[in-house]
């Protein structure tokens, strides 16, 4: 495998557009798209160049949901009650542990320097990392989700549920975990202190996404919960990359 | 400096005007706190009655929900100190909002610790997930992660603006929290143990409660005071004032 340098096909006299290159495996020539598209694809392509890294929160994620029943006992009553809410646990955990590498890489070789410097709004470059960052870490867990909804006795309607809280609240711990990393960038401890940063304010979606399987498990309706997660979507969309943009601003300078 | 009208309001933001007004007031202070508390206790364990249906243990009262109060204010007082000295460069508001955040998690804490002491007589339990004691847990992460960013970076200019950024988003997503966990704890609990059904209180009971508000606030403000004294001195040690104050000091000793 080559050093990051060499594979990220850009140099700070491209700016204002961090240019994919004409090779590009995603899409169209680079230049033609907005540099927004083209800092999602570049991530994308990072992604697929480092495949063991980039599944690693799936890993993590498979592996520490199978603890559980080894921890509690194998019952299914026990686990069909449990599932939601470990299921919903290790995805935030798999979601904070990724998130600390979000702009790390970035800010280890310099080019984050050159994003900002770029002209780009620090908004949009924070947006399109968020959305990156899901695209990488959040999908792979939906599509792990309803095998542990199988192994953990889950009804069909339940995982069905499952699969739309963490559809519409993955995105928001990518978009919060954006915050915490831009916030503890180059520090030593930065892993640790993310996550708790950042946890207590996961807390809604945590509460709102393990409550409407909860809900679907014991015959009500989850439109409620839906909705709630929803709004916290769009809320933390608009706010939590103004956030991260003063934050990478504030350590940056 | 020639008229003392109108009232300039930023002359104690001056580090070394704040350090000689603080340095006055702080022995005022420390007598009110203390003259406070020794009323306050003395009212609420001896003079006032002992509650019809909580016997004497109810007297935590005097000390828990003071200290609640308090901790919940000063985790908006640091918000809004962080985010002055973020948004003016205000260097000594900076201080003040990094002085709050011990205080603050010191009342936070011992409002839960006192909390569990008053639940297991009353409750018969150490701790139930009531969307209060919820919502006070996840303030006192709320700040230790403060605490802890503050502490994790080394650059002071850097570490008050994160800071600031954090205690602005932490006070952005406090009443979601609360309103979340409410929810959520009436969906588990249904009405259980409500800690919010207070009955009308006795004057004498309400007086004790003040007084030790009153105190508790004298205390918050002495210890902050000295707090940031320590802290303008650490910041300002390069300067001539403070290089004049230690030699005035070893003049005199």
């Amino acid at each position: 495998m080559s050093s990051p340098a060499t594979i990220r096909p850009r140099s700070p006299q491209t700016a204002p557009a961090p240019r994919g290159g004409g090779d590009s495996a995603w899409g169209g020539p680079a230049h033609s798209r907005h540099p927004f598209t083209a800092l999602i694809a570049r991530d994308l392509r990072l992604a697929a160049r480092r495949r063991v890294e980039a599944l690693l929160p799936v890993a993590f994620f498979t592996v520490a949901a199978s603890l559980f029943p080894l921890g509690v006992g194998p019952e299914p009553q026990v686990l069909r009650q449990m599932a939601p809410g470990v299921v919903w646990v290790c995805a935030l955990l798999a979601s904070m542990l990724s998130v600390t590498q979000l702009y790390a890489q970035d800010h280890a070789d310099g080019s984050l320097e050159q994003l900002l410097l770029s002209g780009m709004p620090p908004v949009l470059v924070a947006l399109a990392k968020a959305i990156a960052h899901w695209l990488v870490t959040g999908l792979p867990l939906l599509v792990a989700a309803p095998i542990f909804g199988l192994l953990f006795d889950m009804s069909v309607p339940a995982i069905g549920a499952l699969l739309i809280t963490l559809a519409l609240g993955t995105p928001i711990l990518s978009f919060l975990g954006g915050v915490g990393a831009a916030l503890t960038l180059g520090l030593r401890s930065g892993g640790v202190l993310l996550i708790l940063l950042i946890l207590p304010l996961c807390i809604p979606a945590l509460i709102f996404g393990a409550g409407a399987v909860g809900a679907i498990e014991s015959g009500l309706s989850a439109r409620g919960h839906y909705s709630l997660l929803g709004a916290l979507l769009i809320t933390t969309a608009l706010l939590a990359p103004l956030a991260t943009a003063a934050a990478l601003r504030i350590s940056t300078e | 400096m020639t008229s003392p009208l109108p009232l300039r309001w930023f002359t104690f933001a001056a580090p070394s005007r704040f350090y000689a007004l603080s340095g006055a007031l702080l022995p005022w202070l420390w007598t009110v706190t203390v003259g406070l508390a020794v009323a306050g206790l003395y009212i609420g364990f001896f003079v006032a009655p002992s509650d019809a249906t909580q016997g004497q243990a109810y007297r935590v009262i005097f000390i828990h929900v003071p200290a609640a109060w308090v901790g919940m204010v000063l985790y908006l007082a640091m918000a809004f100190w962080a985010a002055v000295g973020w948004a003016f460069n205000a260097r000594l508001a900076s201080m003040v909002a990094r002085a709050i955040a011990p205080t603050g998690a010191l009342f936070t804490f011992v409002a839960l610790w006192t909390g569990a002491f008053w639940g297991r007589p009353t409750w018969g339990t150490w701790w139930v997930w009531d969307a209060r004691l919820t919502s006070t847990l996840v303030l006192l992460f709320l700040y230790l992660g403060f605490i802890a960013l503050v502490e994790a970076i080394d650059d002071t200019r850097r570490a008050d603006h994160a800071g600031a950024l954090l205690a602005l988003i932490g006070a952005v997503n406090v009443p979601i929290i609360y309103f979340s966990v409410r929810w959520w704890s009436t969906l588990h609990q249904g009405a259980t143990i409500s800690a919010t059904s207070a009955p009308k209180m006795a004057s004498i009971m309400l007086t004790a409660m003040l007084l030790m508000t009153f105190a508790f606030w004298a205390y918050a403000f002495a210890v902050v005071f000295a707090r940031t004294r320590a802290i303008v001195l650490e910041r300002e040690r390069d300067t001539e004032w403070v290089a004049a104050l230690s030699q005035g000091k070893k003049s005199t000793a």
